[in-house]
Formats: C-alpha cells, sequence, structure tokens
C-alpha cells in the first residue's frame, strides 16, 4: 500500500497533471485573435465573436456548409483596422483535424492565388489571406484595395499565426 | 449635394423639398415606357434590368445620386411612368401608401463588403416619402443590428424618422408558420408590422444554393433558416415563400446587382468580386431569380469559370418554386419578359 510519502507524491503529481491540463484548456480556448498594437499598426475594433458548429450559419449563412461537412468546430470572429483606415475581419476556424482545414483551403483556392510563406499553408489574393495551421484555418480579408493591402493582412496573418 | 443619410434626416424633419433634381431630370426612355407599360402583358412576367456603367467612378462606393437615378430609371421602365413618385403610386395600393407600414427587408449577411447598398436602401425610402408614405411608415430590417449596420444603417425606433432595426429586437412569432417541408417561425416585423414588404436583395453566388437573390433572402425572415438548408435549399426556398405571409407581403423586388460576388458566396469574396452596376427589378420573384442566375451565369462564363450546374450547385429550387405544386412565378425564359435600360 502507498506510504503517507507516496500519498504526497501522488497528490503533488496529480496538481501538476490538473494544472497543466487547465493550462492547456486555457491555452486552447483563448481568444486566437490579437489585441490591438499585439500586430503594428492594426487594431482591434470589436470583440471576438465565437460561434459553435450548430450555430455557424447565423454567421455565414450557406457558406457554413462545407465547414460543417469539413467538421468545423468553432469559429471566432472580430474585425480590425490598420491605421486607421483599412478595415478588415479575420475569421478563425477551429476544425476537427488538419485534414478539415486543408479541405477548406484546397477548395477555395484558383490560379491567381499567391501562395505565401503562413502557417502550414497559404494563399493570398490582393484584399484576402487565407491560411492553415494544424486544424486550424484563418481567413482575413480587407475591405478595400489601398496599396499595401496585401503585405497588412499578411503582417496580420503571421500575428494570429503566433497564437494558434 | 447632400448624401442620403443627410436626405433622409432632413425628409423627416421636413426641410427637404420634394421633387429631386434627380426626380426632374429627363429620362429617355419613350419608347420603353409606351413598349412596356404593362408589366403583365402577354401572359408574361417583366424583369426589367436597369444599368449605369458609371455608377461608381472611382469609387468602392457607388455615387448616391447616380443610384437613385438609377432607381427612377428602373421604376419608369417597369411601371411606363416617368415621373418617379408616380411610378410608386402606380404600383404600391393606395391603401398601404396612406397608412401601412412598408418593410425594407435588405440583406447583410455577407458582412459589409457584399450587402444591399445603403444608397438604394434610402433612396427607396426617399421615393416613398414623395409617394406620400410617412417617414415612419417605411422600415428598413434585416436580422440583426450587425447586419444592418453591415449595410450601412444606423438603428432608429423614433416613429417620426425612417425606422430601422432587427428581428434580433422585434423577435419572431411563437406559433410556427408551415408549408410543405417549411415549419418555421416568422419574423414579427414581417408577420405583424408589415402591410408589405420590398425586398432589397443582393446578387450573390451561394456555395449551397448556387446563387441567392430574391427568394433566398426570405431566408432571413424565419427564426431558422439553417432547417431549409438541405438539398441545396430546395424545396425550402419554395415551401418559404409559399407561407402565406411572405408570398402575399413580399411581392416587389428592386434587387441590388451594384456587386456581387460570381464564385464563393455568399460571405465577401473580394477576390471574386465584381460590378455589374445594374439593378434589377420585378414583381415576379422566380422571374427575377431566373434571371439573376443567368447574369451570375454570364459573368462565371467570361471569368472562364464553369457553370453552377458542372460544380454541383444549379439552383434547382428555382424551377420548384414554378412548378405545380408552388406556382409561384414563371421560370421558363419563354414567359419572361427581360427589358434591359
Amino acid at each position: 500500500m502507498f506510504g503517507p510519502t507516496s500519498w504526497k507524491a501522488a497528490v503533488v503529481a496529480f496538481a501538476i497533471v490538473a494544472l497543466g491540463a487547465g493550462a492547456g484548456c486555457r491555452k486552447k480556448n483563448a481568444d486566437p485573435l490579437p489585441a490591438s498594437g499585439a500586430v503594428a499598426g492594426w487594431e482591434k475594433t470589436s470583440d471576438t465573436r465565437v460561434f459553435a458548429a450548430k450555430n455557424l450559419w447565423q454567421y455565414i449563412d450557406g457558406d457554413s456548409e462545407q465547414f460543417l461537412q469539413a467538421g468545423v468546430v468553432s469559429a471566432s470572429t472580430s474585425d480590425y483596422k490598420y491605421q486607421g483606415q483599412l478595415e478588415a475581419t479575420v475569421d478563425v476556424f477551429t476544425m476537427g483535424d488538419s485534414g478539415g482545414a486543408r479541405k477548406i483551403l484546397e477548395s477555395g483556392q484558383t490560379k491567381d492565388a499567391k501562395h505565401i510563406q503562413v502557417g502550414d499553408a497559404a494563399i493570398a489574393y490582393e484584399q484576402s489571406v487565407t491560411f492553415r495551421k494544424g486544424p486550424y484555418l484563418v481567413r482575413i480579408v480587407a475591405y478595400d484595395d489601398a496599396p499595401g493591402t496585401q503585405q497588412a493582412l499578411i503582417a496580420l496573418a503571421h500575428g494570429v499565426e503566433t497564437r494558434l | 449635394m447632400k448624401n442620403r443619410r443627410e436626405f433622409l434626416k432632413e425628409a423627416v424633419t421636413g426641410a427637404v423639398l420634394l421633387g429631386s433634381a434627380a426626380a426632374a431630370e429627363k429620362l429617355t426612355l419613350a419608347g420603353v415606357l409606351d413598349q412596356h407599360a404593362n408589366p403583365h402583358a402577354a401572359g408574361k412576367s417583366k424583369v426589367v434590368i436597369a444599368r449605369d456603367a458609371s455608377l461608381h467612378g472611382a469609387s468602392a462606393q457607388p455615387d448616391e445620386q447616380r443610384v437613385l437615378d438609377l432607381l427612377d430609371k428602373a421604376m419608369a421602365a417597369y411601371t411606363g411612368r416617368e415621373k418617379a413618385a408616380e411610378a410608386w403610386k402606380s404600383l404600391i395600393p393606395a391603401k398601404i401608401l396612406a397608412g401601412g407600414v412598408i418593410g425594407l427587408k435588405v440583406n447583410g449577411l455577407g458582412g459589409r463588403g457584399i450587402s444591399t447598398h445603403a444608397a438604394l436602401t434610402m433612396a427607396i425610402a426617399e421615393r416613398l416619402q414623395q409617394a406620400g408614405v410617412k417617414a415612419g411608415n417605411i422600415l428598413v430590417w434585416d436580422r440583426s443590428a450587425r447586419d444592418l449596420a453591415a449595410c450601412g444603417m444606423t438603428i432608429n425606433t423614433d416613429p417620426a424618422r425612417v425606422r430601422c432595426y432587427g428581428s434580433d429586437a422585434a423577435g419572431f412569432e411563437d406559433e410556427p408558420a408551415s408549408w410543405g417541408t417549411a415549419k418555421i417561425r416568422l419574423a414579427k416585423i414581417l408577420a405583424r408590422e408589415c402591410a408589405m414588404v420590398i425586398n432589397l436583395p443582393i446578387l450573390k453566388d451561394h456555395g449551397g444554393a448556387g446563387i441567392t437573390f430574391a427568394m433566398k433572402n426570405m431566408f432571413g425572415v424565419v427564426d431558422q433558416p439553417w432547417t431549409l438548408h438541405a438539398n441545396h435549399c430546395d424545396p425550402g426556398v419554395a415551401d418559404l415563400n409559399c407561407i402565406p405571409a411572405v408570398r402575399d407581403k413580399v411581392w416587389f423586388t428592386v434587387g441590388d446587382a451594384i456587386s456581387s460576388v460570381y464564385d464563393g458566396g455568399p460571405g465577401f469574396r473580394p477576390e471574386r468580386l465584381w460590378y455589374p452596376n445594374a439593378l434589377v427589378v420585378a414583381e415576379d420573384r422566380v422571374a427575377i431569380d431566373q434571371t439573376a442566375w443567368q447574369i451570375i451565369e454570364r459573368k462565371r462564363a467570361e471569368a472562364g469559370m464553369p457553370t453552377l450546374e458542372a460544380v454541383g450547385r444549379p439552383p434547382k429550387y428555382i424551377a420548384t418554386t414554378a412548378d405545380a405544386a408552388h406556382r409561384l412565378g414563371a421560370c421558363d425564359p419563354q414567359r419572361i419578359r427581360l427589358v434591359e435600360v
């Protein structure tokens, strides 16, 4: 049987595991969207909204079908503004696994997409960047096509990537 | 020049003169007016596409005055009445003009990049007031305050001004309404407040339905539209549009094809955004959607993309809305009289 020392060790070990799991949960549930100033020039202009898979239609209506088929778990979204002018929206979709994120990224890819280095794979257009990292699929769209938009979006994408 | 917001603000305080410069501008539509005065002539459903290639100029946002002018051109071609206020009076029953609430159902689901343009919504509100509708009897609405903000609208519940709020504030009926597979709760704004609703969808490709325009916009008047999305929204769209409050109150569409996405919709896809610079007007909700489908297909072909049929999502719900069970309108091109101005 366990002696007093063994019990103490077991309790300490359990506490360490529990704290670790807690920390893991906190990281997993933390807001994946960067705060204002976390990426140079970018201000977060709205609260993060989170949609569970069953409520995704409230946010993206018919778009939700492809995400559901690819195993989406939840989506987080927020609005941003760059240097007080360029407005953008960041969506982070948490998929069940990396295969789901890959499926969405590849289905939205067209010949004129530019491949860039963000996460595991990424594509960019003049006003949008989409990348995947593990089970995450991130889409960033800008509402203007001012000069420098794509570079600003890529910088924001890197900022999101570091939080995933 | 006043922008539309300023105009409406002044309109409700009586500070603006009726009969704006836009209304007074002469339209060179005499032939069209003579030829197409009756929207239902020869048993065909009339659909008007009005275009202005200069609608946007150098800006991402359309020029407000040109949108108003384009609306007038579309309405003149549709009704055969050259004067803007007369066009609206000829269309809307006098009883409603005098005291009914007229809803303007916009679509802000795609976010601010691809939502019904405020310039169009406000232009219609302006013309309705000139036709005799009290400002407070005009209600701009959608699912939520957020959707309305995406459309460039500001919430207002002051009955002395054009009102604007969403179903998130007004709520839904307690008792469900049913037709076919559709069993939904209707927005109280539609069921209780509005005598009629003018449908203001925005033209988009749709990953599930194929395209979304007039009839699909009605998914925004129910509490759980996802229940209608199965099988490419077929027969969800048709069944929903047969529910009496939808069928009987939402009978006129001024479709926003000022900008559009031809692939990757219904969300905002800047890489698939284009500017048809057009309004599409009709009473026949099936005919207008059939026409909208062809607009999307033409653009896809121009862009070298496969047809919606080829990618497995033709908007087959349109044919269902015209079948013997639904009879909501005409999808046969032979029964549609398309007028382009």
